[in-house]
């Protein structure tokens, strides 16, 4: 009977097995390949395959005007386009030099700090549904549903959003807006507490996470890491205390940091940050609450050149005709200048490197992704860890192949 | 003592002296040029200084300027002290003829992913980088598409008036 059977080439010399994992298994969550060099369970290698999603934006963004670049930004990590959006709008805003007003950065940082939760129960969760546990996902699934709605009322949409503009925001939040603001900061602490409960001190979470997938902290420099990774790893470095933006330096928070830059740390140090901005997006509410009169409906900076008029102006006046019409069609200069304008991403430092040679498109973009550059670290990571923990690296290092591949 | 940008500035040019030139700062962040063959030492020289301590590669990426004649690419190295919270920027020119840079990988791990991006669409080729292959396209492709000869649309199109839009 075995005469029969016929192997290829080399199998029985060969000891160990190639597992392509992705690029579209379920357990990566995104178009990315790991081709995985295995010995039994053991992962002997990885080599890493990035690029099926690239969009090529950056090339985009060269024949386009500022305000069209914006949905660009969305589809990087799309789990938190509103970072993206806001940390594109600053950039335009330091090279344009246009000065926001208060209310309008308060208004970000809410909009940001729900991005970041949004980004990191998403997260957080996954690495439950990795290591078997599938309720706390399904339980907080409802809240970022809640968040969705928030940018629905906000902006009309909920996934990618394009919200705001340059100068500020379309329109200013509705009542709805923060009502449903109010609900979601009354009833996320609870469900936070008890997904905490399910997992932070759970046996079979922590034996499954801890010393799964650590990175020192000077490994985790030299790779490039930001954001919760690095923190994880014990570096206390934020975007929003380092470089404050959009008047972060208002805001009384802690940074959490961990200590081993385990998957355990890194699930920590996601917890904590969603604290730390429940608690920032509770100040800028009260900050916002605080305006009275003609400062309290105060949504955008003055910035005709870049702001689109009121269309009601637009029909009746002259100028706004003039701006909208020149807006619309790209037709304004920009000054020349090239500025790099990072902000805290919910995966690390966002950056926007923009050149601008005076024209009406941006001469050269670059985004620097913190998840491709992290991404790098991955083959260290698992390097003679089981398959398993491979598979829940990834998923705490919360790759998103939207930014990797922009 | 904080560290300032003429502080920098001043340490930089008592090691390099007249090499590094074109000194900026536009919008707050020193920028300088630096002659390609000295890349890896100015790297090397911000890492390792006990002050200065640039031990973080943010970004690295090129610019191409097809006017530029001799000296068409540009590659901008972003560094950040994150101990002094201070960035500094700095690029280096080379021809697009002959696009050979030094590679930074054995200085900076994050480096790696970022040269073979910057070769993917430039045709920047790092020397001694371990695998310079594309990142981001197919490896068949073969041109690099971020350089600005390469269009966007078909320049040859006759449907569209840009005489009064001009983009």
């Amino acid at each position: 009977m075995s005469d029969h059977i016929i192997l290829p080439e080399g199998s029985i010399e060969k000891q160990t097995t190639t597992l392509n994992l992705g690029p579209t298994h379920p357990a990566t969550h995104g178009v990315f390949q790991n081709i995985l060099e295995m010995d039994g369970e053991r992962v002997l290698k990885s080599v890493s395959t990035v690029g099926y999603i690239h969009r090529a934006f950056e090339k985009i963004a060269e024949r386009r005007p500022l305000y069209q670049i914006t949905p660009l930004t969305d589809r990087l990590n799309y789990c938190s386009s509103p970072i993206n959006n806001m940390g594109w709008h600053i950039a335009c805003e330091r090279l344009l030099g246009i000065q926001i007003p208060k209310r309008v950065d308060y208004l970000r940082v809410i909009i940001m700090e729900l991005a970041r939760i949004s980004d990191h129960l998403i997260c957080n969760s996954i690495v439950g549904v990795d290591s078997g546990a599938y309720t706390g996902f399904l339980y907080l699934m409802q809240y970022r549903e809640l968040i969705y709605e928030i940018y629905e009322e906000i902006c009309g949409s909920r996934l990618t959003t394009t919200i705001g503009r340059i100068g500020g925001f379309e329109r200013n939040f509705s009542p709805a807006a923060f009502q449903k603001l109010e609900k979601f900061l009354k009833e996320y602490p609870r469900a936070l507490k008890e997904f905490e409960n399910l997992f932070t001190r759970n046996r079979i979470f922590m034996e499954r996470t801890i010393g799964c997938g650590p990175i020192s902290a000077e490994r985790a420099l030299n790779y490039g890491f930001t954001g919760p990774n690095l923190r994880a790893a014990g570096v206390d470095y934020d975007v929003r205390v380092h470089t404050p933006y959009s008047s972060y330096q208002d805001f009384d928070f802690i940074v959490p940091v961990g200590s081993t830059g385990d998957c355990y740390d890194r699930f920590l140090v996601r917890n904590e940050e969603m604290w730390q901005s429940l608690s920032i997006i509770e100040q800028a509410f009260q900050k916002v609450k605080e305006f009275k009169g003609a400062d309290a409906e105060v949504f955008h900076a003055d910035a005709p050149d870049y702001y689109l008029p009121k269309k009601k102006d637009v029909y009746t006046k002259m100028e706004a005709l003039i701006y909208h019409f020149k807006i619309v069609m790209g037709e304004i200069d920009m000054p020349v200048g090239e500025v790099y304008s990072p902000v805290e991403g919910a995966n690390g430092e966002l950056g926007f490197y923009l050149i601008s040679d005076g024209g009406r498109t941006p001469y050269r973009l670059h985004f620097r992704r913190p998840c491709f550059i992290y991404y790098q670290a991955f083959e260290e990571l698992v390097k003679g860890g089981m398959l398993s923990d491979a598979i829940i690296t990834m998923s705490s290092l919360n790759l998103i192949a939207g930014e990797m591949d922009a | 003592m904080t560290l300032t940008n003429d502080i920098i500035k001043l340490k930089l040019t008592e090691k390099f002296g007249e090499e590094l030139t074109a000194w900026q700062e536009p919008y707050g962040m020193l920028t300088f040029t630096a002659p390609k063959e000295l890349n890896l030492k100015v790297l090397q020289f911000l890492y390792d200084d006990e002050e200065l301590k640039f031990r973080f590669l943010t970004d690295l990426q090129a610019v191409h300027y097809p006017g530029n004649k001799g000296a068409e690419l540009a590659v901008v190295y972003h560094l950040h002290n994150m101990i002094d919270n201070v960035r500094i920027r700095f690029k280096v020119f080379t021809d697009i003829e002959k696009p050979d840079v030094f590679s930074a990988t054995a200085l900076y791990k994050s480096a790696n992913w970022m040269e073979r991006e910057t070769y993917d669409f430039f045709g920047v080729n790092f020397i001694g980088h371990p695998n310079l292959i594309r990142v981001l396209n197919v490896e068949e492709m073969d041109y690099f598409p971020m350089r600005k000869e390469f269009p966007l649309e078909d320049q040859k199109r006759i449907d569209k008036d840009d005489e009064m839009f001009g983009r």
